[in-house]
């Protein structure tokens, strides 16, 4: 089946998330979509999946035209998607979740027909070897297993196009690769494949036809032999280098000790981190990797005492940092930027003057006597917003205004503005542009050279690697190895599934 | 809705490495321990030895009658103390193994408990005897606002609303089939406007929870207090002064041919009127509806991922609608017991929190049909003692045992005796 959009716009009030983009997608093909984060890529894919309305355009399938009104209409016509977020229930079984929607009844009381939907899902697993049992429950699937489940969803209702919206943003390096011979086998029986993602490396192996979208428009094509260099200046509209300068390290003492920390869920009683060791060094940046939810958020998290150990301790210099409040943990010179910025770092109703002090407030000299003084919050906030070009209209303004970027500048502005022992970072660009990437970047690495100790958080191997002076990778909250930067893609990927170095190289 | 998704919970497995290891909940096998022990130091162990208790399981009518059972006080008490503390020895015992155990095993362990203080109460009491088929019979009736009450709550989580107003809902029902039913002189004509009154306070939570996302135990609170004073109102002035509009009516005994004569069975079921009946039918229908149906299958998914379920084209709030005014109406009826199948003119407030412990049979029943069933059985089972107690004669102050299903709600909820999942998206509005 041939897909066509053409002339796509949306509008959320003033701001334009699609301007008239046309693309063609032919059946047999794999044709991505290439942007950054927030370059409108998903919400093109809503409008088409019936989730949004355009508000102009047109929808072809095989040159009709065709207009749904919600995601059952879309799925009828044959169009499945992938979300970035599965749309699984996690209580329900493989069977159950793919019947859902369009289920088959029998006999007289037309209860359902679970035995078909066994046979769908078997049927689907066995053509593609995707061994899924249709009765496990979804919650206990690993994430490469819940979105195979995610694509029987989609062929079982005989989609002829099928959307993947950032498929490898939870995925092993491995599982990734896996996804991608899937993705080929799928256009090869003749389904129309459209790739929705970010990342160069997997946009170069698979896609036959690359469409570039910036800032809401298509910017152009691409050719899948093009270098990651010019497929990069497409999408960021410059040229940008993809390696962040930096020189050797020069560790010096110990500076952090994090000694067999272990966190319990409290309603679970799941272990999330399991006897975690690890030193931080003066002067070096500790990248921790691994597969998002194995414990690199427990960890940060821990270590600044947001979420309650039952064993183990945390010490700066020496000095005991378990069972501190969190305020004696940033006066003793951490600083943390957190995972979740919109929600854990910054307060987003409040103005970026504010939020840049929401550690000091009531310190001189931000405030004396109970009293905030607000010619000094002004003056901090504007030297702040200069130093670490954050734009914005004014000093005044929410922060939940500013883009993700430069919500993450003022995060990062009032973490550094403290005397910082150790820096910690959990996904410090995740959703960031290229260009604040590399500020952020060089912010830390700049934080490293001044003899800080730095723990980054990141699940894109990428920016491990841009980083690292040492790589920890963890797996099921517990640490891996610890190897360093040198160690190639592959064996990170099989240590990420839990591997050692010595079995996985 | 936040728009960013963080996974905090490690994913288990994908291939080799190490599970996450689930940490031993020993709550549920301590909570059940303390009050199994408990048992046997107060019931069995004080009971003095050599005196019996004599329990009556027939009544006169019955097609077959069967001797009084009278059975050494002190070894019968100790025995049902022990059985308590196996069936939380065997709680322990799962728990070791990472496995929950049914639903069926704090029912059964609270029986024990409760027969333990039974036969304690009435040791040594020449000339009183327990009434076993009496008290059960009573136990099955002062169930039936609760059965109803928690399954529409077991409704309306289902499809994620949190049904707060399920106390209103009862108090409803009540009041419009006591007035429909005097209006028209008939108890049944009652029966069939109980469960409008109901989906009418159902619609309401409704369009403020899906459409306006009000806070939900907020409205529904809100509700309940509409209901009590509009109720109220209507009582004190319309009813007071036409008493022909608050009649007290009776739905008659209708006995079942055959199942009736079934000896203890046969008077505690099937003997009843027309309501029972209809709780045993929707019990049965809603279980099967709610786990083997589409329309159940759908329900579900709406309550536990309702953007899962839109993007397979499940309109999620008019599931959430309905569900909530179904739910509604099933509490409306239930609330026919207060008045038209209890025999009583309606009175003011006399649902008497009987919503809010219907919600912790929901709660305790995991919220399923059965569970609720079985749930709110053992609730009238400790509401019936109390009535019995009062006959016999006990040592015990009633109001102690009145405190009892309060007691054993606060340590359902807090999960001490069965671990239970509430469905994930219950109380947070869906927004597109």
């Amino acid at each position: 089946m041939k897909l066509e959009l053409r002339e796509i716009t949306k509008k959320f009030g003033d701001f334009t998330a699609n301007d008239a983009i046309s693309i063609t997608v032919e059946s047999g093909t794999v044709h991505a979509l290439l942007g950054e984060n927030g370059a409108g890529k998903s919400t093109l894919m809503n409008v088409l999946f019936g989730l949004y309305d355009a508000d102009g355009g047109q929808i072809l399938l095989d040159d009709e035209p065709v207009v749904f009104s919600g995601p059952g209409e879309a799925m009828a016509a044959g169009i499945g998607m992938v979300h970035q977020h599965f749309m699984l229930v996690p209580p329900f079984t493989v069977a159950e979740n793919v019947m859902l929607g369009h289920e088959q009844v029998t006999g007289p009381a037309k209860l359902l027909d679970v035995e078909a939907a066994r046979a769908k899902v078997r049927e689907i697993s066995d053509r593609f070897n995707f061994h899924v049992d249709p009765d496990a429950v979804v919650e206990d699937l690993s994430v490469g297993a819940q979105q195979r489940v995610e694509i029987i969803k989609a062929l079982s209702r005989d989609a002829k196009v099928l959307i993947l919206d950032e498929p490898t943003a939870v995925l092993t390096p491995q599982e990734t690769d896996e996804l991608l011979e899937i993705v080929g086998q799928l256009r090869d029986s003749g389904t129309a494949v459209v790739l929705i993602t970010h990342k160069l490396r997997e946009v170069q192996a698979i896609a036959d036809t690359i469409t570039v979208i910036r800032r809401g428009k298509v910017v152009g094509t691409a050719e899948p032999t093009d270098s990651q260099e010019q497929l990069a200046s497409l999408m960021v509209g410059r040229d940008v280098s993809m390696t962040v300068e930096k020189d050797e390290a020069s560790p010096g003492d110990v500076v952090l000790e994090v000694s067999d920390l272990t966190v319990v869920d409290p309603a679970t009683h799941i272990t999330l981190l399991n006897g975690v060791s690890l030193e931080v060094k003066a002067g070096e940046i500790l990248a921790v990797a691994g597969v998002q939810g194995n414990g690199q958020t427990e960890l940060a998290e821990a270590i600044l005492g947001v979420v309650e150990t039952k064993s183990g301790s945390v010490s700066l210099q020496g000095e005991k940092l378990t069972g501190k409040t969190i305020r004696q943990v940033l006066d003793a010179g951490v600083g943390f930027v957190p995972e979740d910025r919109t929600e854990d770092g910054v307060v987003a109703s409040f103005t970026v003057a504010n939020n840049l002090i929401l550690d000091l407030y009531d310190r001189e000299p931000y405030s004396r006597a109970g009293a905030i003084k607000p010619s000094v919050v002004k003056e901090h906030a504007e030297t702040q917003v200069e130093k670490f070009d954050v734009r914005t209209t004014s000093i005044n303004a929410l922060t939940g205004s500013l883009s993700g970027g430069n919500q993450q500048k003022v995060v990062l502005a009032r973490e550094l503005a403290r005397d910082l022992k150790v820096l910690i970072a959990s996904q410090p660009t995740r959703g960031l542009d290229v260009g604040s990437i590399e500020f952020v970047h060089k912010r830390i690495i700049e934080e490293r050279d001044k003899g800080v100790a730095v723990i980054i958080v990141s699940s894109e191997l990428d920016e491990v690697y841009a980083l690292a002076d040492r790589i920890a990778v963890m797996y099921h909250g517990e640490i891996v190895d610890i190897v360093s930067p040198d160690t190639d893609r592959d064996t990170m990927g099989l240590m990420m599934a839990g591997a050692h170095e010595e079995d996985a190289a | 809705m936040s728009a960013t998704v963080t996974e905090h919970s490690p994913t288990p497995q994908q291939g080799k490495g190490p599970q996450p290891a689930e940490t031993k909940s020993w709550k549920a096998t301590i909570g059940l321990s303390v009050v199994a022990v408990l048992s046997l130091l107060l019931f069995g162990l004080t009971t003095p030895s050599g005196v019996q208790t004599t329990f009556t399981v027939a009544t006169s009518s019955d097609f077959i009658t069967l001797p009084s059972i009278t059975v050494p006080a002190r070894a019968a008490a100790v025995v049902l103390s022990v059985v308590a503390i196996l069936l939380a020895a065997y709680v322990g015992f799962r728990a070791n193994q990472f496995r929950k155990v049914g639903i069926w095993l704090p029912i059964v362990f609270g029986m024990a408990v409760l027969g333990a203080l039974l036969t304690w109460a009435g040791a040594d009491r020449s000339g009183t005897t327990i009434q076993l088929t009496g008290l059960l019979t009573s136990a099955l009736f002062l169930a039936v606002p609760l059965v109803f009450g928690s399954l529409a709550g077991t409704l309306c989580e289902r499809s994620g609303i949190i049904n707060i107003a399920i106390e209103g809902q009862l108090l409803a029902g009540a009041f419009l089939a006591a007035l429909v039913g005097s209006m028209a002189g008939n108890a049944y004509v009652g029966l069939i406007a109980a469960p409008i009154a109901g989906a009418l306070v159902g619609l309401l939570l409704a369009i403020f929870a899906t459409k306006y996302w009000v806070n939900q135990i907020v409205v529904g609170v809100v509700l309940n207090m509409l209901v009590i004073g509009l109720t109220s109102f209507f009582f004190s002035t319309m009813m007071t002064d036409d008493p022909s509009l608050n009649r007290a009516l009776s739905l008659p005994q209708i006995d079942i041919p055959l199942l009736a004569s079934i000896p203890i069975i046969g008077p505690v079921l099937f003997q009843q009127n027309l309501l029972v009946y209809i709780m045993y039918v929707v019990v049965i229908v809603l279980q099967i509806m709610l786990f083997k149906s589409r329309w159940g299958l759908r329900v579900r998914a709406v309550g536990e991922h309702p953007k899962a379920a839109d993007t397979v084209g499940i309109k999620v709030n008019r599931t959430r609608v309905r569900n909530t005014v179904l739910g509604g109406a099933v509490a409306g009826l239930g609330g026919a017991f207060f008045t038209v199948a209890s025999g009583l003119a309606f009175g003011k407030e006399m649902t008497a929190g009987k919503g809010y412990i219907a919600l912790a049979a929901m709660i305790l029943g995991r919220w399923s049909p059965r569970g609720a069933l079985a749930a709110a059985l053992l609730f009238g089972f400790a509401d019936a003692l109390r009535v019995q107690f009062g006959i016999i004669g006990s040592a015990i102050p009633s109001e102690f045992l009145s405190m009892l299903p309060y007691l054993v709600t606060i340590l359902a909820v807090a999960g001490l005796v069965g671990v239970s999942r509430p469905p994930a998206a219950e109380g947070i509005p869906y927004k597109k």
